[in-house]
């Protein structure tokens, strides 16, 4: 990355904000972003998948109170979450003598804390939606054969539910990169803060935001792209032919 | 009762922020995205084109972003234009961005470009026949819209309308972070100066969820109303 900077320099030269120092900055952002994003993203995914099982099944206590928590996570703000992680464990008395200060006072536990259980009350609802669509005909032949309802859900119900949410996921994992500029107001230096830095310094909006804008659609037209080649091998059975 | 340390009326008005921020930015994004959609169907590429590359760069970019863009670079904006007026005519005007107007402006701009795609699927999905009907009556375009294409239009919007109306609402939160005191700005701020967390953030949360539930209910009767002369679908 250094080099790669540093053979920039001439082609900047003349450039007062897009110095090889700010351009490291923002490389910086984006990784934070990306690492942010990813692992509340793949964490968020593991608690759906039984979450979504739970929703779906005939138990109405654990059906009902799963639900309460996705309506609680989607109904209300991730910003207020994210407070909620950050200072709620920050502020709890004795807290900053213990031994777990540490892991804490750096924000990004916090932020993953919120952005994970955000992104699993989502992805829970879009599985739920994908098991719940499940045609009878397929469940009904899965207990023809015998199957125990585990074994039905491993073979029949996830397998072909988890496709179908597929479309669906592919906007959450956006939402979620969109979501994570908030970061920058716990003081993560994530894309949207080193741009916000960058403005300050220079007092230049204008720059410091198109150029950090640029970069969201760079990532959101990839993952776009990942997921539409996802589909295209995954659902080439549900394809109107 | 609650103690809410002095906080509690700054509480109640950051809440009506909210609210009026909310409803103001749904008008806006309404319209923007109305005018979008219809710019997209339209025959000229003249306008199917900027219409296209509005809400494909509003909706590939996050919000705080476009927020933080448009609020910090209006008034230096403003700025440049007002004084390059100065310099050409002498005319010495001076506007301040009122931070209200540019979030409810920015708000509503980044929600017409998810109106206009709730819109335009809308749009489409109107009954082809009724609108040669209208047409075969000599009505003018203004009132084929206003008496066949948009109450028709808006029994296919309503879901989008719905989902898109309670993203708006959440996203008014990020104001607080540009500096509008609404009800996220006030709790954050008290719990800064009284560390007490729970006690500010859960009656704000609160405030969230009822506003929606309350939305759930006004759009179950405007479903109904749009869904009049249609069979109802369980």
């Amino acid at each position: 990355m250094q080099e790669l900077l540093q053979s920039l320099a001439p082609w900047l030269s003349d450039n007062a904000i897009f110095t090889p120092s700010t351009l490291a900055q923002y490389w910086g952002g984006f990784v934070n972003t990306v690492q942010l994003v990813f692992i509340s993203l793949v964490i968020g995914l593991f608690l759906a998948v039984p979450l979504a099982i739970g929703r779906a099944s005939p138990s109405r206590l654990l059906s009902k109170s799963i639900w309460v928590y996705t309506w609680i996570f989607r109904g209300t703000p991730l910003l207020i979450q994210l407070y909620i992680a950050y200072y709620g464990l920050a502020f709890i008395p004795g807290i900053q003598e213990s031994v777990v200060w540490p892991l804490i006072r750096d924000p990004l536990y916090p932020a993953l804390l919120a952005f994970t259980l955000n992104t699993a009350a989502y992805t829970t609802e879009i599985f739920y939606g994908a098991i719940k669509a499940t045609p009878r005909g397929e469940l009904e032949a899965a207990r023809a054969y015998g199957m125990s309802p585990l074994l039905a859900y491993r073979r029949i119900i996830l397998p072909s539910a988890l496709r179908r949410a597929l479309p669906a996921y592919g906007n959450e994992v956006i939402f979620m990169l969109h979501a994570s500029a908030i970061a920058s107001v716990v003081t993560i230096a994530d894309l949207t803060g080193v741009a916000y830095n960058i403005y300050s310094r220079y007092y230049a909006p204008f720059s410091a935001f198109i150029f950090v804008a640029l970069c969201y659609m760079v990532l959101s037209f990839a993952i776009q792209g990942v997921f539409r080649l996802l589909e295209k091998r995954m659902l080439a059975h549900l394809k109107p032919r | 009762m609650i103690d809410f340390q002095g906080y509690g009326p700054r509480l109640l008005e950051g809440a009506l922020l909210t609210l009026e921020l909310a409803v103001l930015s749904l008008l806006v994004s309404v319209v923007l995205g109305l005018a979008t959609a219809s710019a997209r169907l339209s025959r000229h590429a003249v306008l199917r084109l900027p219409a296209v590359l509005y809400t494909v760069i509003i909706r590939g970019v996050p919000d705080l972003v476009l927020m933080m863009m448009l609020f910090y670079g209006a008034q230096i904006g403003i700025n440049q234009i007002t004084d390059m007026i100065y310099d050409r005519w002498g005319l010495d005007i001076f506007i301040n961005v009122d931070p209200f107007v540019a979030g409810v402006i920015t708000i509503g701009l980044i929600f017409g470009a998810y109106m206009a795609e709730t819109f335009r699927g809308a749009f489409l999905a109107v009954d082809q026949g009724q609108v040669e009907a209208a047409e075969s009556f000599g009505m003018s375009s203004w009132l084929l819209f206003r008496r066949i294409r948009f109450p028709l239009m808006m029994r296919h919007a309503l879901p989008g309308l719905g989902n898109n109306w309670m993203v708006l609402l959440k996203t008014t939160a990020l104001v607080s972070i540009i500096g509008l005191s609404d009800m996220v700005r006030v709790a954050a701020e008290a719990t800064r100066a009284t560390h007490q967390t729970f006690l500010f953030m859960i009656p704000v949360a609160l405030g969230y969820l009822v506003i929606t539930s309350l939305s759930e209910i006004v759009m179950q009767w405007l479903r109904k109303r749009y869904n009049a002369g249609f069979e109802e679908t369980p």
